[in-house]
């Protein structure tokens, strides 16, 4: 896999999501799926982090939260939308309090649906996550160092 | 006086894996004082009763929580069957305990990863969770699903596991249960785990009973109250227990939760021996009409179903109180006193489960 040049670091917020999806990223950092093999890992600290692993769907509540999240994350960044809720806002989509899913907020760069998601989904989309933030560093460099049109979002 | 500080906790912070936000008051590095704020995962999810018909409700009750999701979908499906009368087949009633208990079992290893982790004990934590994955396995085997199992409905469950295949899973999980036991006596024995925990969060008898606190709580506290002696599902054929520990602090809500598995492990087996043949769902007719109360107890504690019918297939109230929500206040009530450092374990010292108790 050529287009790893660095280790990125996985940030994970939990949306509004029932814990399943929670529960399988959760899960993949353990040995028995390892995703540290690929050389993230997960880390408490947004700045510090690449790549965002969001589940469950957005609400009024948590909207801001996530926007700050994005915010504080250094470019270039990927989103990952994780399960269907994120992806869609499944069938809370009807619920009063659910705008919807993450990209009602926030650009996202990797959909997984799924309820809950498998592991090896999530590996997946670690894996063409990090592929995406390759392109995105390399766009970058050859922009100069200027950041891309779409750091930070309008609030 | 000394100066007062106040500390935001939360929605986000690395140890706690789901949002919530306490305003903790300090003078020094003593919290005095804990205000929860709640609400960032709220759904709205109950008033989907009145979009979605009867019997598709229990997927969305799976989905309330995404670890304890099968006693979920089991409460709804009791309450409506009690409205309807409708006599669940023995069978089928066999396999709701086998399932409970498998995901008491499997909530409870994650937990107790969740606190080896918080005690900064990683090889602990992935230990846990690799036993994890072997239950994990058999219900995936069994039910389809990993976390969300959607077996359970309205009439009895979707699938039946055949006699031979529910007495090779025994064998197997014989073999998970000792190697459980070597991390367990970790738990038991290990020096750092008595020290992190041992007199931290105490919650004394008389507060968890005012308090109303519930599950492994109450029963660290010396409450010995279990809803599965209600004889719920076939509760009432099996033998066990409530398990209790009398310090009421991190540590005695850990052993419960430590003896606790074995305990499932061991109902488990007398479900699968008493198992009768037959069949394992009703075709049910009809609508519910009336009003139930149904409750469990969850791998946190007693959770309360309000189910009520008006003879259409839409249900006019759906109403759930979840054990974490009943712990709140004797959380804050812990907390109170605290050092600073110790916040983040008695916080995962009740088993806070958000999503369920906002739903
Ligand atoms: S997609 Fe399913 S399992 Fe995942 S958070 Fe949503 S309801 Fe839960």
């Amino acid at each position: 896999m050529a287009f790893i040049e660095k280790s990125p670091w996985i940030f994970h917020f939990d949306g509004s999501s029932c814990n399943g999806c929670d529960i399988e990223v959760l899960a993949c950092l353990t040995p028995m799926y390892d995703v540290e093999r690929f050389g993230v890992i997960n880390t408490g600290n947004p700045k510090h982090s690449d790549i965002f692993l969001i589940t469950g769907s957005i609400n009024n509540q948590n909207k801001p939260v996530v926007e700050a999240i994005y915010n504080q994350m250094g470019d270039p960044k990927v989103v990952i939308a994780i399960g269907t809720c994120a992806t869609s806002g499944h069938f809370f989509a009807e619920c009063y309090n659910i705008l919807g899913g993450v990209d009602t907020t926030i650009p996202v760069d990797v959909y997984i649906p799924g309820c809950a998601v498998r592991p090896e989904a999530i590996i997946d989309s670690v894996v063409q996550a990090m592929a995406i933030l390759g392109e995105k560093r390399k766009k970058r460099k050859t922009n100069g160092g200027a950041l891309p049109a779409e750091a930070g979002i309008k609030t | 006086m000394q100066n007062r500080t106040v500390i935001p906790f939360g929605p986000q912070h690395p140890v706690l894996p789901e949002p919530i936000h306490f305003d903790l008051v300090l003078e020094d590095e003593t919290v005095v004082e804990a205000i929860p704020s709640i609400g960032f995962i709220h759904r709205g999810l109950e008033l989907l009763c009145r979009k979605k018909p009867y019997q598709d409700m229990v997927y969305i009750a799976e989905r309330i929580c995404g670890i304890c999701s099968f006693i979920h979908g089991l409460g709804y499906s009791q309450g409506v069957e009690k409205i309807m009368e409708i006599p669940i087949p023995e069978r089928a009633l066999y396999l709701r305990v086998f399932w409970s208990e498998l995901s008491r079992i499997h909530s409870h290893l994650l937990w107790l990863g969740l606190t080896a982790d918080a005690a900064g004990f990683e090889s602990l934590f992935n230990h846990c969770w690799r036993v994890r994955e072997y239950i994990l396995d058999v219900i995936e085997e069994t039910a389809g699903g990993r976390v969300i199992f959607g077996v359970c409905k309205v009439g009895g469950v979707r699938r039946d596991v055949d006699n031979d295949t529910l007495k090779r899973i025994l064998a197997r999980l014989e073999e998970i249960e000792a190697d459980y036991n070597t991390i367990a006596d970790v738990f038991k024995k290990d020096y750092t785990m008595r020290h992190r925990f041992s007199g931290v969060g105490v919650l004394s008898k008389e507060d968890a009973y005012k308090l109303g606190a519930v599950g492994p709580t109450a029963r660290g506290s010396d409450v010995a109250q279990d809803l599965r002696k209600l004889g719920y599902a076939v509760y009432d054929e099996l033998d066990f227990e409530p398990v209790t520990e009398s310090d009421g602090d991190c540590y005695a809500r850990c052993l419960v939760r430590i003896r606790e598995v074995n305990e499932s492990f061991q109902l488990i087996r007398q479900a699968v021996e008493k198992i009768p043949g037959g069949a394992v769902d009703l075709k049910v007719k009809g609508f519910p009409e009336g009003e139930f109360f149904s409750r469990l107890e969850q791998p946190r504690g007693e959770v309360v179903y309000y189910v009520k019918g008006n003879g259409t297939k839409f249900l006019d109230r759906f109403r759930v109180r979840t054990p974490t929500f009943a712990n709140i206040p004797a959380l804050v009530q812990m907390l109170g006193g605290c050092d600073l450092a110790d916040v983040p374990v008695i916080i995962l010292s009740i088993d806070p489960c958000i999503s369920c108790m906002e739903r």
